[in-house]
């Protein structure tokens, strides 16, 4: 398969360090404490926090803070063949990478004793969808109101032909070389999910993270743009020093 | 008293830099100050404090809430206040140093199913808040319906010096019992305890808005306008009487109208 023609141009138009077209929108659940939708190229998506609440069971709550659970679940008409709804072995995975993806900014301390629940479901999944979960569960979390240090938010690079590319697309993410995605903090400035599926020379790593990092800055914007409009109604310019 | 600045900041937003003291929902590294949840960023001399606009309602020591009793062991009522703890009620509270669970029966105080007034009496987030019901007002709720809204905008109910509340209960009829967890007990004649839950609904929706006051008092002036116009001559009016409303001149052939859809 050609994923990168002869003008440098991607299977879907884009160029190699271009991003998919992203649109977030939060508070869209009445049911629960928090949620967020988000479409990331094909990728549509739902995020549902719960809590904080009573833990259950009883034995795996904690004394000194709450305890995360996440669900990453596919839904059966996510993709081309019908998925069986239950979860799979990568389903098991990324509900746990993803967890520990936006466990270091919560301050589950202020809730202890308690579950909170993210629940993600994937309507129609494309690649990136464990970026764009992440994106729309950090949204969700802020919208349920639980205290965080900051927002996460998540895309991937990889290589493809032997060229650097970011955000990849479900066929980039099977054909290709490398899958590489990363979950940062962008006001503290600290990454919270590195995964690498491939080979990279050491100088092609820190031209792909560099990419991923600033694309989600990039990807920051609409995140915050997105909560700013479910509580203020419109936007507002951030402060001037951030 | 110094200027406050007001600005709108979601979790990691970079609020100042220098010597400031995080007070509520802001945290610092190094001097560094950012806010913790979405809300409303105030800057007030060197406190920084976020007014959050969502979350849950964490109890604090000397809150009024309302409860709704789920369940009654023999020495204690566990309460649903709208948190994420259940809070208890101890019997000995109640019924004092002479409390024997052989024999005083809890049910006959309160049961399940039952929403009290209490206050918070001791909360430290290690155990479950513990609730207290000595004290004027508390105890068994009066009958009413419980309406339930976010509990960071309980504030903005109240209104200053509970002037929203009070604008409510005078337009409804009914009176307005405001805990701070966010259940409110609104007891009254029917159709002004819907109005009433209406009015609380749309504090709700709009409690980040300006000129709230406003809006509620035209809308419960509308509100009051219509209902007048119709069945007065049929139905008993709502025990209140709308503040300053002019417009009340019924009509004859209004309420006629209104008299035959009914029928149907």
């Amino acid at each position: 398969m050609n994923l990168i023609d002869e003008n440098g141009l991607r299977i879907d138009g884009r160029k190699l360090d271009e991003l998919r077209p992203v649109k977030i929108e939060v508070g869209v659940l009445k049911n629960a404490d928090g949620s967020a939708y988000i479409e990331w190229g094909k990728n549509k998506i739902f995020a549902a926090v719960h809590g904080p609440k009573e833990c259950h069971p009883k034995h795996i709550a904690m004394a000194d803070r709450a305890v995360l659970k996440c669900r990453y679940h596919m839904a059966p008409f996510s993709v081309p063949d019908r998925k069986a709804p239950a979860p799979s072995r990568r389903e098991i995975e990324l509900s746990k990478v993803i967890r520990e993806a936006l466990t270091p900014a919560l301050i589950l301390e202020e809730y202890p004793r308690t579950a909170i629940e993210i629940y993600v479901e994937i309507l129609t999944s494309d690649g990136g969808s464990r970026a764009a979960s992440i994106t729309a569960a950090a949204a969700a979390l802020a919208d349920a109101g639980i205290t965080m240090r900051d927002m996460v938010v998540s895309v991937a690079a990889g290589k493809a032909q032997d060229k650097l590319i970011l955000d990849l697309c479900d066929e980039e993410d099977k054909e290709g070389q490398v899958d590489l995605p990363v979950a940062y903090m962008p006001n503290m400035d600290q990454v919270t999910l590195l995964q690498m599926d491939g080979h990279l020379t050491r100088e092609e790593f820190e031209t792909a993270f560099n990419m991923a990092k600033e694309a989600c800055k990039k990807v920051y914007q609409i995140q915050r743009e997105a909560v700013i409009s479910r509580y203020f109604g419109g936007s507002t310019p951030k402060s001037k020093e951030a | 008293m110094s200027k406050v600045e007001r600005k709108y900041v979601v979790p990691g937003d970079f609020i100042a830099e220098g010597d400031f003291v995080p007070v509520s929902n802001a945290y610092s590294i190094g001097n560094k100050v950012y806010a913790m949840r979405v809300g409303l960023c105030e800057l007030e001399g060197n406190k920084v404090k976020v007014i959050p606009l969502s979350g849950p309602y964490v109890p604090k020591p000397d809150d009024v809430v309302v409860g709704v009793v789920t369940d009654v062991s023999a020495f204690a009522w566990t309460v649903d206040i709208n948190s994420f703890f259940p809070a208890f009620l101890p019997a000995s509270g109640v019924y004092g140093r002479r409390f024997t669970p052989e024999k005083d029966d809890l049910r006959s105080k309160f049961d399940v199913g039952d929403t009290i007034i209490a206050l918070v009496a001791a909360f430290d987030r290690s155990k479950d808040p513990m609730l207290s019901v000595s004290g004027p007002r508390l105890g068994l709720a009066p009958r009413g319906d419980v309406v339930k809204i976010e509990p960071v905008k309980v504030p903005r109910l109240i209104g200053r010096r509970g002037s929203m509340s009070k604008m409510i209960e005078e337009a409804s009829g009914c009176k307005i019992i405001i805990g701070q967890n966010g259940y409110i007990i609104v007891s009254g004649p029917p159709e002004g305890a819907a109005l009433a839950a209406e009015a609380i609904h749309m504090v709700e929706d709009l409690a980040h808005t300006s000129g709230l006051t406003e809006r509620i008092e035209k809308f419960l002036a509308e509100r009051l306008g219509l209902t007048e116009a119709a069945p007065a001559a049929e139905r008993e009016p709502v025990a209140a009487s709308p503040p300053a409303d002019t417009s009340s001149e019924p009509s004859a052939d209004a309420p006629n109208e209104e008299d035959s859809t009914e029928e149907n």
